[in-house]
């Protein structure tokens, strides 16, 4: 990726930015309004429904996500720009495995490369998905006293609470031994 | 050395920045005495980055996912909207309206046309061809409004209490027990059928087999006074002939027999039919039917219609069209076997001779 150049990039595209990286519903809604239509145009005039072309904004946000979450994210171009290109590699793609052909050839929209962040993004895709194999498999309570600790970061008075052991110390043993067998289910998966 | 539990829970704490600054360096350097605890804290602060980032990221998609079902509906309609221009929906409000209308209009043309009598015009119009059968009201009218003395014969005809048949044409014997063709053309609409031969000797016929494709039609004599013939003079030639070939046909364009001469124009008839001859020999309504016979006594063709606007150009049905045409004939709808001539009588007799013996085999068809 290139330096960023402020010129190129509106404060608007910012602000998103930022919104995204906190998931804020608002913004991403203005996202949909902004861009949608011109991902679903692209989709529709190459043999793609819109079904399909929901799909690929959707995923086109979560690469822009991971990309954003990754730290030390910079805008090189316009995010119009960046979510266009995103969506229409990604739509080649899946046009590729169908084995149909693409006419469109950058016609509407300026397209940067992006495989890169694709490519990333698969990895995290991949690694998300042990993650979420391990939780399925460690079922619940542990699934859930796991998520209360290190996610909602509660105590272990109130995780006591919830769950009606009888001392606190029970409950930390209780979550020593699942966060033991989370780890050791997903370090086998891996 | 705390056991692995303990530091977890201390790690924890540590990782959470809930440690003050004593218990903090405590941690630290334990940490850093043992390499083994230090891995230990490494990979534990990495597996948690990981459950942390894939919560978020759960989280995050789940917001999206809303976001994008709530994006859905107005969505939709506004594209609806954009979508369809002022004609567009006019087009969609009238649909209906203009279709039917389209379909009156189109109901509405073709009844006149019709009613107008324009296809029968046009198909009047658009064929050359003349099927040679005689109208025998249109003749008897013609005579009537012109023609004194053939007046007087219809009179006495009417008078010795004849009545007149619809229409008059040709056949002849394929047969000698009582087989006749002629073409389909002559009894297309036949309430009955009569043969009646050079002698005025009438029989009453039956259809017992028609081949419209090829304008042919069998005929059997079913009259009792019918007694079976001595075997045709002719044969029946199945090659076909060549052009400058000599002809001759017997006929009925009136009410006695005809005798036609000409020449074999083309051996293809009309619009290309391979199926049938060209002549150049004169015919007329009645000769229909009418064997084409050349110079050495061989029936080569039936004489089916001639081309309107062009001298000269008959049309005979080839007689290999007539010969697949009897072996067609279902054998239960013949009430005894077909006898084809094999051994001609003719050959080497003057044309005189042939003519007389011939006509003897040759019928007029009357049609009521």
């Amino acid at each position: 990726m290139s330096k960023l150049n402020r010129s190129v990039v509106p404060d608007a595209d910012v602000k998103t930015v930022d919104g995204i990286a906190l998931g804020d519903a608002a913004v991403l809604e203005s996202l949909y309004h902004d861009y949608f239509p011109m991902v679903l145009n692209m989709v529709i005039q190459n043999s793609g429904t819109e079904e399909e072309a929901k799909d690929i904004f959707q995923e086109a946000v979560i690469v822009l996500y991971d990309k954003i979450k990754q730290g030390n994210f910079e805008l090189s171009s316009k995010l119009k720009t960046y979510i266009y290109s995103v969506c229409r590699r990604l739509w080649l793609k899946q046009l590729g495995s169908r084995e149909r052909a693409f006419q469109d050839v950058n016609n509407y929209e300026e397209v940067i490369p992006v495989e890169d962040d694709l490519a990333k993004h698969r990895e995290t895709e991949m690694q998300l998905s042990l993650m979420e194999e391990a939780l399925d498999k460690l079922g619940e309570p542990c699934r859930t006293i796991i998520h209360d600790f290190y996610i909602l970061n509660l105590s272990m008075q109130e995780i006591c609470q919830k769950f009606g052991y009888t001392s606190a110390d029970n409950a930390k043993n209780q979550k020593y031994k699942c966060l033991q067998r989370l780890k050791r289910l997903f370090f086998s998966t891996m | 050395m705390m056991n692995e539990q303990d530091f977890i829970a201390q790690a924890d704490r540590f990782l959470n920045g809930e440690m003050d600054g004593a218990e903090r360096i405590d941690f630290e350097r334990y940490c850093e005495e043992n390499p083994v605890a230090a891995e230990q804290l490494a990979t534990h602060r990495l597996f948690l980055r990981q459950l942390k980032h894939h919560a978020d990221r759960a989280a995050f998609k789940n917001t999206l996912a809303s976001v994008a079902d709530r994006y859905r509906r107005p969505m939709a309609s506004t594209a609806v909207e954009r979508r369809e221009p002022v004609l567009v929906a006019l087009w969609n409000r009238f649909k209906i309206n203009s279709l039917v209308a389209a379909s009156v209009a189109i109901v509405a043309v073709f009844s006149t046309l019709w009613l107008s009598g324009y296809y029968k015009t046009i198909e009047k119009t658009s064929t050359n061809y003349s099927a040679l059968r005689r109208d025998m009201n249109t003749v008897k009218k013609n005579v009537n409004a012109q023609n004194a003395v053939i007046r007087n014969i219809n009179n006495e005809k009417q008078k010795g209490g004849q009545s007149e048949g619809h229409f008059g044409a040709t056949g002849f014997i394929i047969s000698p027990n009582g087989y006749v063709v002629t073409n389909y053309h002559v009894i297309k609409d036949a309430d009955s059928v009569h043969l009646q031969n050079t002698k005025g000797e009438s029989f009453r016929a039956d259809v017992i087999y028609i081949d419209p494709t090829h304008d042919l039609a069998m005929l059997h004599i079913s009259d009792s006074a019918f007694k079976t013939l001595k075997s045709a003079p002719y044969t029946f030639k199945e090659t076909d002939s060549d052009l400058g070939e000599d002809v001759y046909t017997i006929g009925f364009p009136r009410d006695e027999v005809v005798y036609g001469q000409g020449y074999l124009s083309s051996r293809t008839g009309y619009a290309g039919d391979t199926t049938a001859y060209q002549l150049s020999i004169p015919v007329n309504p009645g000769n229909s039917g009418g064997p084409v016979i050349d110079s050495r006594g061989q029936v080569i063709g039936i004489i089916s219609g001639k081309q309107t606007g062009i001298d000269g150009a008959s049309f005979a049905i080839k007689t290999d069209a007539l010969l697949k045409s009897m072996s067609a004939i279902p054998m239960d709808s013949l009430e005894s076997k077909l006898l084809i001539n094999r051994k001609n009588s003719l050959s080497g007799l003057k044309r005189t001779d042939q003519i007389k013996r011939i006509q003897e085999y040759v019928y007029l068809v009357k049609v009521y």
